[in-house]
């Protein structure tokens, strides 16, 4: 397939594209925030719809809120293996993970390590996130012009994830080297070849092999790698797996909140009577983190492959065919959410958005997630009067992350 | 009509007329007993709606789906009497169940 003959998405309007032709996946559309109208058109008129070819080959899109719920909750019909994103995974690089794996195994490794962020042991965290959050905010500029992205997105997610791993402190810029390599290919300018991406992945994983060497000898503790080298489902994994499972910890706990932490800043600019309910109801947080975290959708897709012919939507897919489930989609389907294309704070059943995925691989940090949301604008609001977004934002150029680079802000206090 | 209970982790009880035939999911929110967060709705895909069975409704309450199971099992703390609410239908024979909240929904 030559460059030439591929119909660019974005030199056209959704409403004059055939349905046949149109393909979500294309990096400019995501590049330049152009994929809403695709994506509301496939709900209206083609919800499961199929692209017959793209950069990822041939793919199912699932659009509807309903319809993505279908193939959550049947992994029988729907695995996860052998990835979970539309890019399909490098042949002599193979990274397992158990996002990317079906029951029994999936279930056996997520037990390993799922209580690590349980709320039980978030309560203990709240006052060390918090602590963090307000030593961030009170170094900002006050007055001048950053990026938001870097100062306090990134920062925060990143010590947060530090701790989980129990991992030097010193060293974490690490950790978001990494996260953004692991998803990102040459194509995003992140890394300039898939030799390199893998070479930088490959020191990943002798850093952490260090770390588990370590934690190996010593008894059992509370932190991420502790626990994978004691437990009896991943104690046994090969060095592939190992840093598979750590790059999904990384990129679950970085990637994600990260972008909510960004998205809600931009949101709330976007729409001023909101930020004016916030500033006068600051009890309307914990609503607000679960709208921000719709509205963003910070991982906009899941993919799944069918194992048996399925009847979906009045359309047969095959067995063998990938199946893309558009988060982002079903957060504004207008079939399951009320008024979903406008941000409300309070709005009723917050919770209900599929941002973390539902059925068995259901986001396993979504608790911890949205306790640091919660904390950074509880003291956001103790402190500044806004956080004001200077010019447009700079977004990550991939259909996977939906999120940012840079948003350039000016704080102004009270 | 049933009446059920829910007891919070703190002790706090919430007895409530049920509609038979409704999920015990649906009657606490129809009720705004705190602490079943329900977050997919229903669809018995999020154990957001995570409750412990009193010892002795045990049997007249059954046992979970195979669905139900591998969700209870995301919850590292699941107890032998844990079930997720949406997936039990109040009939009249549940007249005077309790059952108990967690301190947490996972």
């Amino acid at each position: 397939m030559s460059e030439a003959t591929v119909l660019q998405m974005i030199d056209y309007e959704a409403k004059n594209v055939a349905l046949e032709d149109i393909d979500v996946s294309q990096r400019e559309l995501w590049v330049q925030d152009r994929k809403w109208d695709y994506f509301a058109r496939l709900r209206d008129e083609a919800p499961v719809h199929f692209c017959k070819d793209s950069e990822f080959g041939p793919y199912w899109s699932v659009t509807r809120f309903a319809d993505i719920m279908e193939v959550e909750a049947n992994w029988q019909s729907f695995s996860s293996d052998p990835a979970i994103t539309i890019i399909d995974p490098e042949e002599d690089f193979p990274l397992p993970m158990f996002i990317a794996m079906d029951p029994p195994k999936h279930d056996e490794q997520r037990m390993t390590v799922q209580g690590s962020v349980a709320p039980k042991n978030l309560k203990n965290m709240e006052s060390t996130i918090r602590g963090r959050v307000q030593k961030v905010l009170d170094g900002l500029p006050v007055g001048k012009q950053f990026n938001w992205v870097e100062k306090v997105s990134i920062e925060l997610t990143t010590q947060m994830l530090a701790t989980l791993f129990d991992f030097p402190f010193e060293d974490r810029s690490k950790l978001t080297r990494w996260s953004d390599v692991a998803t990102g290919g040459p194509e995003t300018g992140i890394v300039e070849s898939e030799e390199q991406r893998q070479e930088e992945l490959l020191e990943c994983l002798a850093y952490f092999t260090n770390l588990w060497e370590e934690r190996a000898k010593k008894g059992l503790s509370n932190d991420l790698i502790s626990m994978l080298a004691h437990g009896d489902a991943t104690q046994d994994m090969s060095p592939q797996e190992y840093l598979g499972n750590l790059i999904l910890l990384i990129v679950g706990g970085n990637d994600t909140t990260r972008n909510s932490m960004t998205g809600g800043v931009l949101a709330l600019n976007q729409n001023p009577g909101e930020y004016a309910k916030l500033r006068n109801d600051p009890t309307v947080i914990p609503s607000m983190v679960s709208e921000i975290i719709r509205w963003q959708t910070p991982l906009a897709h899941m993919r799944r492959k069918a194992t048996k012919d399925y009847v979906l939507g009045g359309k047969t897919i095959n067995a063998g065919d990938k199946v893309v489930m558009w988060y982002i989609s079903g957060n504004r389907d207008e079939r399951a959410i009320d008024k979903p294309n406008e941000f409300i704070i309070d709005r009723d059943r917050a919770r209900q958005h599929l941002s973390f995925g539902f059925g068995i691989h259901r986001c396993m940090g979504n608790r911890l997630a949205e306790m640091q949301i919660k904390i950074l604008w509880e003291e956001i609001q103790k402190r500044f009067h806004m956080v004001e977004v200077i010019g447009d934002p700079v977004l990550v150029p991939s259909n996977f992350v939906h999120g940012f680079t840079d948003l350039q802000v000016v704080v102004h206090t009270h | 009509m049933a009446t059920v209970t829910f007891i919070e982790h703190n002790g706090i009880e919430h007895s409530v007329e049920a509609e038979v035939g409704k999920s015990l999911m649906q009657i606490a929110l129809d009720n705004l007993v705190p602490g079943i967060d329900a977050d997919c709705g229903g669809e018995c895909s999020c154990a957001t709606c995570h409750i412990m069975v009193k010892a002795e409704w045990l049997e007249k309450v059954g046992s979970p789906s195979d669905a139900e199971d591998s969700m209870l099992d995301l919850n590292p703390e699941r107890e032998a009497n844990s079930r997720l609410a949406c997936q039990i239908e109040v009939g009249e024979i549940h007249d005077g169940l309790t059952v108990d909240l967690p301190e947490f929904q996972f």
